[in-house]
């Protein structure tokens, strides 16, 4: 963080999360191979379900949320491991800890800086993948309000297990099997909510479960993914 | 007279005691699943609607509640560990780990056995169903995340965490019939009297304390064994008959 425009002591928290999102974007984007892994396994895992169930047109435009959802959700459990691997090597990680701010503030960047990465690229390309299992175009903006709604979600949740994990042997498998079962409310109103189109059922409930479980995962998160932190460091 | 509750906080005065007690819990619990499977299985009228295959609930219903009660219990060992820095609260909690998820093993086979006669299916995607399935999910990602860190302390801490976020699913089962109305009954057995046969409701609650009983023998003996393989370098360890023969 040798860019801080003033001194530390005196940093405010806005200003310090846009420091740490602009320096995790930064160093995403000078090694920007890693950000296409991740999207170009969205697609791939998404196109490989015609090919796996058959191509009627019928069957596919019901599966497509459910698709789409896992995919994303496989997605960014891929991309989780290099949370805080890079800085956790390189001792960037150790100096955070030490920081007088508040290491929940630093957490929050490092996790919106991942959502801009891996989760946002998702829900960009999921329209065009939803045209591909012929989704109307009301479910696609569904489709994507839930996205929008939930992927900062597993970002969150992913923070607390790539947390608790870090440095350990087998670490990206062990990572998917602490998360996988924490994410399935999100997967549940985010299919439910594009369900909801096609069965011409209200929306709204499931967007605003999606919501309540965005504003709960930010409010307690970064707090937990912390305090994993200083265990793991210790 | 004042008893010090905190001289059994010490794993090798507590080691010695749970030794005296587990041959109780276990004896007492084979006699109860003796009493309450008789009563279960030949005592209790066949139901009318489901005839004789209903009695899995003597088994189905305790394994369900001990699935979901022996995580609240590791959860709370779980915390009192994080929180206090007590040794012996983060061996209790790993040591329950592996009699929940079997439990929770136990709670959905059986019920996949019953779904197949009753609802002609051996599983289907419930509210209830599910967030059992994720309970057992906590539980292996609770041991996995245990077993894959070398140093003890940091494996105690580290899966203590994880133990109490996965805690917010047990309220999410328990009422998930209320909140969502799918294919799992309701409660049957409330506080304000129940729709069962007395026998039945006997068998039930007799089964559920052997279970109990059961849980408190093998955690207690899973915990010796953490014991002594975590001290296994004080003397007080070497110096044990059982060590030393």
């Amino acid at each position: 963080m040798s860019s801080a425009p003033a001194s530390p002591a005196r940093l405010s928290l806005p200003g310090l999360l846009r420091l740490v999102v602009r320096r995790d974007l930064m160093l995403a984007m000078r090694r920007r191979a890693d950000v296409l892994t991740t999207l170009i396994f969205f697609v791939m895992v998404v196109s490989l379900f015609p090919l796996g169930v058959g191509p009627e047109p019928e069957m596919l435009r019901k599966m497509a949320a459910g698709v789409v959802w896992v995919a994303a959700l496989l997605a960014s459990m891929l991309s989780l491991g290099r949370m805080f691997m890079a800085d956790y090597v390189d001792g960037t990680l150790e100096q955070m800890l030490l920081a007088p701010q508040s290491l929940s503030v630093l957490v929050l960047g490092k996790i919106l800086a991942h959502w801009m990465l891996s989760g946002l690229p998702l829900v960009l390309m999921a329209p065009v993948l939803g045209l591909q299992f012929d989704m109307s175009v009301q479910a696609l903006w569904v489709l994507i309000v839930s996205l929008l709604l939930g992927t900062p979600v597993l970002s969150m949740i992913g923070a607390v297990g790539a947390a608790l994990t870090l440095g350990l042997r087998g670490g990206g498998v062990l990572v998917s099997l602490l998360v996988l079962p924490l994410c399935i409310p999100v997967l549940i109103f985010g299919t439910g909510a594009v369900e909801a189109v096609t069965s011409s059922t209200s929306v709204a409930p499931h967007l605003l479960l999606q919501g309540a479980l965005l504003v709960l995962a930010a409010v307690f998160t970064p707090w937990v993914t912390a305090h994993a932190l200083r265990i793991s460091m210790e | 007279m004042a008893i010090n509750w905190f001289k059994y906080s010490a794993p090798s005065t507590f080691y010695g005691l749970i030794g005296k007690l587990v041959p109780w819990f276990a004896w007492s619990s084979a006699i109860l699943f003796t009493i309450g499977f008789y009563i279960g299985f030949f005592v209790a009228p066949t139901d009318a609607q489901q005839s004789e295959a209903y009695r899995i609930i003597f088994i189905h219903v305790p394994a369900s509640i001990m699935s979901m009660f022996i995580y609240l219990v590791m959860a709370g060992y779980a915390a009192l560990g994080l929180i206090f820095n007590t040794r012996l609260s983060s061996m209790m909690a790993s040591a329950l780990a592996p009699t929940g998820a079997l439990f929770a093993f136990i709670s959905l086979w059986t019920g996949a056995l019953w779904g197949k006669p009753m609802w002609g299916t051996w599983w289907v995607w419930d509210a209830r169903l599910t967030s059992e399935l994720i309970l057992l999910f906590l539980y292996l990602g609770f041991i996995a995340l245990h077993a894959s860190i070398d140093d003890p302390r940091r494996a105690d801490r580290a899966s203590a965490l994880l133990a109490i976020i996965g805690s917010v699913n047990v309220p999410i089962i328990y009422f998930s019939v209320k909140w969502w109305n799918t294919l799992h009954q309701g409660a049957t057995i409330k506080f304000t009297g129940t729709s069962m046969h007395a026998a039945m409701q006997q068998a039930m609650f007799i089964v559920l304390v052997a279970c109990w009983f059961y849980a408190i023998a093998v955690a207690l003996t899973r915990v010796r064994s953490i014991i002594l393989e975590r001290e296994r370098n004080n003397q007080w360890v070497s110096e044990l008959p059982e060590v030393r023969s």
